[in-house]
C-alpha cells in the first residue's frame, strides 16, 4: 500500500512537472496565437488576460489582406515543392553513381562533395548574389531555386542507404538487362523510400524556413517568400497595427507545425541521420 | 572496355547535374571571395587592384570586425550551453516510459518547425515594450521590460537575442539528445542500478558519457549557428539598438541593410571568409576536445 | 555441368565471368561459339540465381518473376501468363501476390529459380543456391533441380562447395583448387579415377586415405586408397592400432593410427570388428591404388 501511494505521488509529480514544462516551451507559442485571435483593443489590454476568450479571425484575416499573404504562401510553397523534387532527384543519381558505379577518382570526387558541406550559405552568399544578378536572376523564381538544388547532406544520406542495398540485385538486374536509371527508378528508389521521406521532409522545411538567401535575391512581392513577408507586417512605430504581425505569424507557422505533427518520424529520421549514426 | 572505365559515362551523367550545381553555387563563390578578399574594387566591381594578402589581416584588425567578432562570440557563450543544458534537460525529462508521454515529446519538439524570421518575430512580439505580453506581466520584476524594452537597451538586446535563439534551437536540441538517450542500452542502466548506482550517478557515470556523440554534434551544430546568427538580427534589432553596434554579428556586419561594408565587395568577402575560417575553426577545436571523450557506443 | 571445390578455389569468380560480371584478366569466354568477353551481360543469354536470391523486397512473387520480361518489352498478357507457367512448374502459384519476406527460405529459392527460367536462357547460372536452406529442405531441393534441369533440356553451370550436390546433380563436374582446375569429368569418373591428390581428397566421405611418399610404392609417388578398398587383412602391408569405431548402420568407419599416419577403413558391420585399442593390419589390391607425383600431385597412371 504504502509503495503504492509513494510511486502514484512519484508520477504526479513527474506529470506535474512534464506539464510545468511544457507549458513554459509553449508559452510564446500560445500568447502570440491568443494575440492573433483577439480583436484589435481586447489584445493590449491591461493587465493581460491570458484566457482564450472572445476570440475573431480578424487579425488574422488583416493581417492576410495586408501582407498579401495568399501570393507569399503559394510563393513558398512552389519554391519549397520544386527545391525538395530537385533535391531528391539530384541527390538520388549522384548517390547512386557513389554507391553502386565505379569510376576513376571517385574516392576524391567523394572528398571534394563531403568537403563543401563545411561551407556555410553566409560565406558564398555575397558572390552568389552577384552571380544570380548576372543570370539576370534577382526577383526570379529561378534566383530562389536553383542555386538550392543541389544537396551534399542529401548526395550523402543516399549513398549510404543505396550502399546497405546488396550488391547481387545490382548484378541479378544486370543480367536482365536492367540500365542504371531504371534500376534507379524501379528497385533502389522504392527501397529507400524511408530516407527519401525524410529528406524531402527536411529539405521541404529548410527551404520553407530559409532566410537569408531569399532577402538577398528577391525584394517585390511577386516573388518573395511568405518568411521576407513577416517583415513587411512588423511595423515598431505604429502601435495601432503592431498585431498584424501576430496574423503573420499564425499564417506562417500553422502548415509548418501541421507537417510537424504528421511527419514528425520522418524528421526526427532526417535530424539524426547525421548525428547519432554519424 | 575495362570495367572502371565502362562505368564512367553513366557515372559522369548522374554526377554533373549535382557536381554542376555545387561548383557554381557552392565551389566557386567560395574561391571567388577568398580571391575578391585581397582586392578593392570599386561599385561596378569591374576596376579591381591587387592589394595584397595583408588584406585579410587588414580586415580582421579592423574595429568593425573585432566588435561584430566579440558579439558573435558572446552570442555562442550565451546560447551554446544553456540550450545545450535545457536540451538535455528536456530529453531526460521525457525520457521515461509514461502514458502520454508522445504529446510531451510532441511539444518540446515543437520548435524545430520555427523559422528564424517565425521564432524572431515570436519574441519581437511578446518582448514589444508597450504592449507586449511579457512587458505586461513581468514589468514589476524587470523594469526594462517596459522601460527601454530589452532589445532597445545596448546592454540587454543581445541576451534577448540570444533568448530567442535558444528557444528556436531548443527542439532540434531536444531531438537530437533524445535519439541519443534512447540508443543508450537499457541494460547499461540496469547493470548500474544493480552496482547500487542511485540516480545521479546513473546520469553522470552511463548516461552523459554514452550521450557525448549527440552532445559534440549539438555543440558544433549550436555554435555554428551562433556564429551565422543573421535573420534574428535583421529582424529583433537591426544590429543595434540604434547605432551602437550591439547585436551587429560578423554575418549582419556582412549582409545588413545599414552595413558599413555593404558596397565593398573586397572587404565583404574578406569578411566572409574569415567568418568560414572561424566556423571551421570552432568545429576543429570541438571535435579536438570531445575527441578522445566520445563514446561511439555500438 | 558443376563447379566443386573448396570456398576461396575461383570457383564464384569463374561464374561471374561466364556471366559478365568480372572479366577475365586473360583469357576468352565462348557461350556456344561465339566469344562473349566483350558483351554485356544482358546479351550473353543467361540467368543467374545467387546464392542470395537476389529477389526485390519490395515487389510481389509474380512482379519479381515477370521483371525480366518486363524489362525486355513482353506485352503484359504474355507475360503474366509466361510467369505463371514458371511459378507453376516450381509450385509457387498460390503465392504470387506474396513479397518475399513473406515466404520461406525454401520459397524464396524457388522464386529465384523462376525468375530465371521465365525468360529461357541458353544457359543458367547458379551459384550455391542451396547453401542458405537447412538439410532437410536441400536434400528435396536438389531432387527438383535435377527434375527441372531434364524438363528443361538447357545448360545448367552450377557451383557449389559440397561434394554430395556435385556428385548426385552434375552431368559433369569440374573440380576447382586455388583457381585453378583440376579435373573434369562425369562424377563418376571423378570418384574413380581422380586426376590429382588434391581432388581424390576433396571427392568422397570419409576422404580417400593418402599414404606418405615410399609407402606402398616408390619414392617419388604418393599412394592413395579409398577407405572401401582398405581391408582388414592379418597379413596386411598396413599396421596400426585402432583408436575409433564409428557404427553408421549400413557401414563401420575404422579409424586407426598407424606409421603412415591416419587411416580410415569403411567395413562390412557383419563381419568380424575390431574394438578400440586393438593391433590391426590393413591391405588393398594393387588395382585399388591411385599413384600420384609427390611434387605436382597429379595422378601417375
Amino acid at each position: 500500500m504504502a509503495t503504492d501511494t509513494v510511486r502514484g505521488a512519484r508520477k504526479f509529480g513527474r506529470y506535474s512537472l512534464l506539464v510545468a514544462v511544457a507549458a513554459i516551451v509553449l508559452f510564446p507559442i500560445y500568447a502570440v496565437l491568443l494575440q492573433a485571435l483577439k480583436s484589435g483593443a481586447d489584445a493590449f489590454d491591461h493587465p493581460r488576460s491570458l484566457l482564450p476568450v472572445d476570440l475573431t479571425f480578424d487579425t488574422i484575416r488583416s493581417a492576410w489582406t495586408a501582407g498579401n499573404l495568399g501570393k507569399l504562401l503559394m510563393n513558398s510553397l512552389f519554391v519549397s515543392t520544386v527545391v525538395t523534387i530537385g533535391v531528391i532527384v539530384t541527390s538520388l543519381l549522384a548517390g547512386y553513381a557513389f554507391a553502386f558505379l565505379n569510376f576513376p577518382l571517385k574516392k576524391i570526387v567523394f572528398a571534394i562533395y563531403l568537403s563543401t558541406m563545411l561551407v556555410p550559405g553566409e560565406v558564398t552568399v555575397v558572390i552568389n548574389q552577384r552571380t544570380a544578378d548576372s543570370f539576370g536572376w534577382l526577383n526570379t523564381y529561378q534566383g530562389l531555386i536553383v542555386p538550392s538544388l543541389a544537396s551534399t547532406f542529401g548526395v550523402f544520406l543516399v549513398r549510404q542507404v543505396f550502399l546497405q542495398i546488396p550488391k547481387e540485385l545490382r548484378e541479378a538486374a544486370a543480367l536482365d538487362g536492367v540500365g542504371h536509371l531504371r534500376f534507379l527508378y524501379e528497385v533502389a528508389a522504392p527501397l529507400s523510400r524511408p530516407t527519401l521521406g525524410a529528406l524531402g521532409l527536411f529539405t521541404f522545411l529548410g527551404t520553407w524556413n530559409a532566410y537569408l538567401w531569399p532577402s538577398q535575391v528577391v525584394n517585390d512581392n511577386a516573388h518573395r517568400t511568405i518568411q521576407l513577408g513577416l517583415e513587411r507586417l512588423k511595423t515598431p512605430n505604429d502601435i495601432s497595427k503592431f498585431n498584424l504581425v501576430t496574423g503573420g505569424l499564425v499564417v506562417a507557422a500553422l502548415p509548418i507545425f501541421i507537417m510537424l505533427v504528421v511527419f514528425q518520424r520522418q524528421l526526427v529520421r532526417g535530424l539524426t541521420a547525421g548525428a547519432v549514426k554519424g | 572496355m575495362k570495367r572502371k572505365l565502362r562505368d564512367l559515362p553513366p557515372a559522369l551523367l548522374m554526377l554533373v547535374p549535382s557536381l554542376g550545381l555545387l561548383a557554381v553555387w557552392t565551389i566557386y563563390p567560395l574561391v571567388r571571395a577568398v580571391d575578391y578578399g585581397h582586392k578593392a574594387c570599386d561599385i561596378s566591381v569591374r576596376n579591381c587592384r591587387d592589394v595584397g594578402w595583408d588584406r585579410y589581416w587588414t580586415v580582421f584588425q579592423s574595429k568593425e570586425f573585432q566588435d561584430a567578432l566579440l558579439v558573435s562570440l558572446k552570442l555562442a557563450l550565451m546560447t551554446v550551453p544553456v540550450g545545450l543544458v535545457l536540451g538535455i534537460g528536456l530529453a531526460v525529462l521525457a525520457d521515461k516510459q509514461l502514458k502520454g508521454i508522445g504529446i510531451f515529446r510532441t511539444v518540446f519538439s515543437s520548435t524545430v518547425a520555427t523559422s528564424v524570421a517565425v521564432a524572431s518575430l515570436v519574441w519581437f512580439v511578446l518582448l514589444q515594450p508597450q504592449v507586449g505580453v511579457l512587458a505586461d506581466l513581468l514589468s514589476g520584476w524587470i523594469p526594462k521590460l517596459k522601460n527601454p524594452g530589452l532589445l532597445n537597451d545596448s546592454s540587454t538586446a543581445l541576451p534577448a537575442v540570444a533568448l530567442s535563439s535558444i528557444w528556436a534551437s531548443l527542439g532540434f536540441t531536444f531531438i537530437i539528445i533524445m535519439a541519443g538517450l534512447q540508443s543508450v542500452p537499457r541494460d547499461l542502466y540496469e547493470s548500474a542500478f544493480v552496482d547500487g548506482a542511485g540516480s545521479f550517478r546513473r546520469f553522470t557515470n552511463v548516461t552523459l558519457p554514452m550521450l557525448t556523440p549527440s552532445i559534440l554534434f549539438v555543440t558544433v551544430v549550436l555554435t555554428t549557428r551562433a556564429l551565422q546568427a543573421y535573420g534574428e538580427i535583421a529582424l529583433l534589432t537591426g544590429g543595434g539598438p540604434q547605432d551602437t553596434k550591439a547585436t551587429t554579428t560578423i554575418p549582419y556586419l556582412i549582409y545588413g541593410n545599414n552595413s558599413l561594408v555593404h558596397n565593398d565587395i573586397g572587404i565583404k568577402s574578406a569578411s566572409a571568409v574569415l567568418l568560414f575560417l572561424l566556423c571551421l575553426t570552432f568545429a576543429a577545436v570541438q571535435f579536438r576536445g570531445f575527441g578522445k571523450r566520445v563514446h561511439y557506443g555500438n | 555441368m558443376i563447379l566443386l571445390g573448396p570456398s576461396g578455389c575461383g570457383k564464384s569468380t569463374l561464374l561471374r565471368m561466364v556471366a559478365g560480371l568480372e572479366d577475365p584478366s586473360v583469357g576468352d569466354v565462348f557461350i556456344g561459339e561465339q566469344r562473349v568477353n566483350d558483351e554485356l551481360p544482358k546479351l550473353r543469354d543467361i540467368a543467374m540465381v545467387f546464392q542470395s536470391y537476389a529477389l526485390y523486397p519490395h515487389k510481389t512473387v509474380r512482379a519479381n518473376i515477370e521483371f525480366p520480361l518486363k524489362v525486355r518489352g513482353v506485352p503484359k498478357a504474355e507475360r503474366a501468363e509466361q510467369a505463371l507457367h514458371a511459378a507453376e512448374i516450381l509450385g509457387l502459384a498460390e503465392y504470387m501476390k506474396r513479397k518475399p519476406g513473406q515466404l520461406s527460405g525454401g520459397q524464396r529459392q524457388r522464386v529465384a529459380l523462376a525468375r530465371a527460367i521465365v525468360r529461357k536462357p541458353a544457359v543458367f547460372l547458379m551459384d550455391e543456391p542451396l547453401s542458405n536452406l537447412d538439410a532437410k529442405l536441400r536434400g528435396d531441393t536438389r531432387t527438383e533441380l535435377v527434375d527441372l534441369h531434364r524438363r528443361l533440356d538447357s545448360t545448367f553451370i552450377y557451383v557449389t562447395h559440397d561434394q554430395v550436390e556435385a556428385m548426385t546433380m552434375g552431368s559433369r563436374v569440374a573440380v576447382m583448387n586455388a583457381g585453378r582446375l583440376e579435373q573434369v569429368g562425369t562424377p563418376q569418373e571423378v570418384y574413380d579415377r581422380p586426376a590429382s591428390a588434391f581432388v581424390a581428397q576433396f571427392i568422397g566421405t570419409p576422404p580417400m586415405n593418402v599414404l606418405p611418399v615410399g609407402l606402398l610404392g616408390t619414392n617419388d609417388v604418393q599412394v592413395g586408397i579409398r577407405p572401401e578398398h582398405l581391408l582388414l587383412a592379418s597379413e596386411g602391408r598396413l599396421s596400426g592400432n585402432v583408436y575409433q569405431v564409428e557404427h553408421l548402420g549400413h557401414e563401420v568407419l575404422v579409424h586407426a593410427e598407424s606409421t603412415a599416419g591416419r587411416l580410415v577403413a569403411r567395413v562390412d558391420p557383419a563381419s568380424d570388428l575390431p574394438v578400440v585399442g586393438d593391433a590391426v593390419r590393413f591391405d588393398a589390391a594393387d588395382h585399388h591404388l591411385h599413384r600420384f607425383d609427390a611434387h605436382s600431385g597429379m595422378r601417375v597412371s
